[in-house]
């Protein structure tokens, strides 16, 4: 841990059920954390008992081990990272944290739908990413391969693996990351079995192929187990070929962190200077029943100690340390300091969330935050909760609280007119662990609404300029509506630009990737967190600046709830081109701004050809041949489209997309069709219009459901006399 | 064919109202009062409408301005009377019910009562012909305070002439103004712009319930006006310009200024 040089900080990363746990307790075997008989069955990151009910990791979770190589003690920090493809955003948080990847791939299986989206969302963050072929007991025993058809089977899913690095690698990394057996950044072996070797390991030692299928044939794989242990495959591979912190950190801060890199700050971080001031990024946030709010994450610059003074760039809090401590296994050890380049988890920063930036409180004015984390799913799915018994409300809203904070992909709110409590979520399958997780906490009878789609509001076409008013006429500001282009919304979703970045930076990119006028690109005023854009094209309207924040407030409100179906809008830019504004603040005050603002911005909306977007999941099938027909049915009922029909050996593999909407009992209909033999999966894909002829009814449905008149208000209720 | 009246009451209770207002106000078929824009610190709206003989209806703030049509429907075949705080139309707001009422041929007709703009100078013995612009200081908007008052100040100094800054009233949220806070907010902005307008040492009259029995005009500079206890609302406060000596006179009698702080103006 002090010296640099010998950390490793990594993670491991799968498409589900490709045995990332099981690989985690293979390693943490190896740090003596659990008896080699229970490793393997016991999953011991797996503490959460749903999760061992559904085999999958929902919650990251961190563990420090220690390895030797050559004599010398290495410090490998493993961060746990979920395979379920609903929760990505927690896989990109802990990404941030790790400068190596161990992707998990099932050599029956291969590169998955998933295995793709992890790989390339730790490209983005430029995490080295290092193979591991499991499941090679399934090609012997199952398949029945003989070692030549293993080995090439090998070779297809290394070559499909460095198609991906070749196809989401930056230029001046592909090349140097793609994984070549011959050089170590392969290994294979099984981790259920416990076994697993890389071809520099296999050649020192004189392993063959015959030997491993033998093994399985003859019954000895316990000794093949003992010969070769698959945690020294792994932690070798990971020591020699995983950069430390040190020179992971010269390449990566550029990439990660947007601020001045020949600022103070910027330097020590890029050199991993212990000496530097504190900077820690948190990657995720655990509420311990009895510590309270545990925040965990990596310390990229200075040393962070107990009692330190640190300020917390997103809540904008000063903090003082509690506690600093490190991960051995499910359980945190309290230590006096931990230096730059290690995982640590924190105490007594309450305020922190996942994503946060803190440093060294004396930098609280000058400290610029990491990049923001930009997650590539968006919650889709909202259910209502209350509690069987009314008095259990208490319980129950504590409970949701602090399962929004260690989740941010969760969220929870109150529906104000029916005061119903709402949590949305990445899908239905994310909401359904939620309440069995909800269950195992609190043990309380909440009683749920059926699942319900979350919709966004957008505009097809440009508005003219509206005049809004104030509710007491003497105010009026000039806007118009129109959709975002699309680079402009591609570059809000992947977080290249967004609200408090530096505006030069975040003009000249706007200008040069999206095409966009200076005038525009210079006169941001807010982006929403929904990627809706307010931009001044004022000039010289006097005391503009006074009301520039209860306009912006508007625009927020406006974006919040659009006029449709009052469902957040997306994709909007919102120009401001001209305004009158009352003399004395008095009669300008936010009771006259907010509405001017959002009456003009609901007539231009509704008069730019608006529309309803539903969320449209991408979806993977694997069928027997004689099933598909049942598939496709299935899909194309449901408003499926089918994109991909590929034949590998007796399988079909159907790739197309569906709405959101059509996926309730989807489960049930699948099995039905095709008498349980079809395995699939589904992830969020984007946001599409819904068509016209169901559109009209589905508003009026939604503002049935929320209350609201049936019909929608006309441009003119916005305009008034 | 309706009218719309509207009718001053003046600065401090029910007794300010002028003979004519009373009799316009008897005469309507509909009384309604405006209470929102002002404060009037003795206004007792039963014994108002015991003078009138008819049941007022209050307004509020979202109704006057919201639902215009309300009133505006009412007139056209009733005589309405408004009854405002002050002069009517000093708080500028009702302007635009009055166009529309015009436009819409309704005929207008406003009965005129004191107000602060003119009280200020009165209770001062400050020129009315050296007022400059006058200005509101609001609670912080949205986290911050609108500088305008610190603009307008300073415009007028560096003519010459007084600023009477007006101190928000939130009748609706029930809340106001005071003098030490305003005061503070101003210390605010002085840190912010540092252009010298409200320092330490700057002379400020603090008016309270102006026009009524207990008013109180208390004159000094900046840092001791928090010192004096200036009691219940309505607040407000007068920035003097350069001064005659008549007027340095009258802020001494009738403000009860000290002489160190007449010094520098």
């Amino acid at each position: 841990m002090r010296d640099k040089r010998l950390v490793r900080n990594i993670g491991t990363l799968a498409h589900v059920d490709h045995g990332k746990t099981t690989l985690s307790d293979n390693l943490l075997m190896a740090a003596g954390m659990i008896s080699p008989k229970v490793a393997g069955k016991a999953l011991a990151l797996d503490y959460v008992e749903i999760e061992q009910l559904r085999q999958m990791t929902v919650k990251a979770a961190n563990v420090s081990l220690y390895h030797e190589v050559e004599g010398k003690p290495y410090v490998i920090n493993l961060v746990d990272t979920p395979g379920h493809v609903d929760f990505t955003g927690h896989v990109t948080r802990s990404l941030r944290v790790m400068d190596g990847a161990i992707v998990v791939v099932d050599a029956v299986e291969g590169v998955m739908t998933q295995t793709e989206t992890v790989v390339r969302q730790g490209l983005e963050e430029r995490v080295r990413p290092l193979l591991f072929i499991n499941k090679v007991d399934r090609l012997i025993k199952e398949l029945r391969l003989g070692p030549r058809d293993i080995q090439r089977r090998f070779i297809e899913i290394i070559r499909d693996f460095n198609e991906l690095i070749d196809l989401y690698g930056e230029p001046e990394f592909k090349e140097k990351w793609k994984v070549n057996p011959a050089k170590g950044t392969v290994a294979f072996g099984s981790a259920l079995h416990k076994w697993g070797f890389t071809i520099p390991i296999a050649q020192k030692e004189g392993l063959k192929f015959d030997y491993i299928v033998d093994a399985y044939q003859k019954g000895y794989v316990e000794e093949l187990a003992k010969e070769f242990p698959l945690y020294r495959a792994i932690l070798d591979m990971v020591v020699q070929h995983i950069p430390n912190p040190v020179e992971a950190q010269r390449y990566r801060i550029p990439k990660l962190w947007k601020g001045d890199l020949n600022s103070e700050l910027g330097k020590a971080m890029i050199e991993c200077d212990e000496e530097g001031p504190t900077v820690i990024c948190i990657s995720k946030i655990n509420v311990d029943p009895h510590a309270g709010i545990v925040a965990t994450g990596r310390v990229f610059s200075g040393t962070v100690y107990e009692g330190e003074e640190v300020y917390l760039l997103s809540a904008k809090r000063v903090s003082r340390i509690q506690q600093v401590s490190l991960y051995m296994g499910p359980y945190r050890e309290a230590v006096p300091e931990i230096p730059a380049g290690n995982i640590v988890a924190l105490l007594g920063v309450e305020d922190a969330r996942a994503g946060e930036t803190i440093v060294d409180a004396q930098y609280k004015d000058t400290a610029a935050p990491f990049e923001r984390l930009h997650y590539i799913s968006e919650p889709v799915v909202t259910i209502a909760i209350e509690p069987v018994r009314s008095q259990d409300l208490p319980k129950l809203i504590d409970a949701l609280r602090k399962m929004a904070i260690e989740d941010p992909t969760l969220h929870v709110r109150i529906n104000e007119e029916t005061g119903e409590y709402l949590i949305s979520g990445m899908g239905a399958l994310h909401l359904e662990i939620t309440l069995w997780d909800l269950k195992q906490r609190t043990n309380l009878e909440v009683k749920t609404s059926p699942p319900v789609v979350v919709y966004r509001e957008s505009v097809k076409t440009r508005s003219p300029v509206f005049e809004g008013k104030s509710p007491n006429k003497h105010n009026r500001v000039y806007i118009s509506v129109e959709p975002l282009d699309e680079v402009a919304l591609d570059l809000l979703q992947r977080g290249e630009v967004y609200e408090d970045q530096d505006w030069r930076t975040r003009a000249k990119i706007l200008r040069e990737k999206a095409g966009w006028s200076t005038d525009q690109a210079r006169n941001i005023w807010a982006i929403d967190e929904n990627l809706n854009v307010l931009v001044n094209l004022t000039s010289g309207v006097q005391y503009l600046r006074e009301v520039r924040d209860t306009i912006i407030m508007g625009f927020r409100w406006a974006m919040r709830e659009g006029p449709l179906a009052q469902e957040p809008v997306r994709g909007v830019k919102v120009i401001l081109h001209d305004a009158q504004i009352h003399e004395d603040p008095a009669h300008r005050g936010p009771a006259q701004m907010i509405p001017a603002t959002r009456r003009a911005i609901y007539a231009g909306f509704l008069t730019a050809k608006p529309v309803l977007l539903e969320p449209i999941l991408r979806i993977d099938v694997k069928v027997p041949q004689d099933q598909l027909g049942g598939v496709l049915n299935v899909l194309t009922k449901r408003r499926g489209k089918i994109s991909n029909i590929e034949q590998h050996g007796g399988l079909m593999y159907v790739r197309g997309e569906i709405p959101v909407s059509e996926t309730f009992n989807l489960s049930d209909d699948m099995r039905s069709a095709t008498m349980g033999k079809a395995f699939w999966s589904t992830q969020f894909l984007r946001w599409a219009p819904v068509p016209e002829s169901l559109m009209k009814d589905l508003i009026v449905e939604i503002r049935k459901r929320k209350g609201l008149p049936e019909e929608v208000p006309r441009p003119e209720d916005f305009l008034g006399p | 064919m309706g009218e719309l009246i509207f009718i001053g009451l003046g600065l401090d209770s029910e007794e300010d109202i002028s003979l004519r207002g009373l009799k316009a106000a008897e005469a309507a078929d509909e009384v309604f009062l405006e209470a929102y824009t002002s404060l009037m610190p003795h206004l007792d709206i039963a014994r108002l409408e015991e003078l009138i003989g008819k049941r007022i209806t209050r307004l509020s703030r979202r109704q006057m301005e919201e639902e215009m049509d309300y009133v505006l429907r009412e007139a056209r075949s009733k005589r309405i009377a408004i009854l405002c705080p002050g002069d009517p139309f000093v708080a500028t707001t009702h302007i635009a019910l009055r166009i529309e009422a015009e436009k819409q041929g309704i005929k207008t007709k406003v009965i005129n009562n004191a107000s602060i703009i003119s009280a200020v100078t009165s209770a001062t013995g400050l020129q009315s012909y050296k007022l400059g612009r006058t200005v509101t200081l609001t609670f912080p908007q949205m986290g911050s305070i609108p500088e305008t008052v610190y603009d307008v100040t300073k415009d007028n100094l560096a003519m010459g002439l007084h600023t009477l800054i007006l101190l928000e009233i939130d009748v609706e949220g029930r809340r106001y103004l005071r003098i030490d806070e305003a005061v503070e907010l101003l210390r605010a902005l002085e840190n912010r712009r540092k252009e010298g307008i409200f320092t330490e040492d700057r002379l400020i009259v603090g008016l309270a319930r102006l026009g009524s029995e207990d008013m109180i005009v208390k004159a000094d500079i900046l840092a001791r006006l928090k010192l004096y206890d200036f009691g219940l609302p309505p607040h407000s406060l007068l920035v003097p310009g350069r001064l005659h000596f008549m007027e340095k006179e009258a802020l001494k009698i009738l403000a009860s200024a000290p002489d160190e702080a007449l010094r520098g103006a």
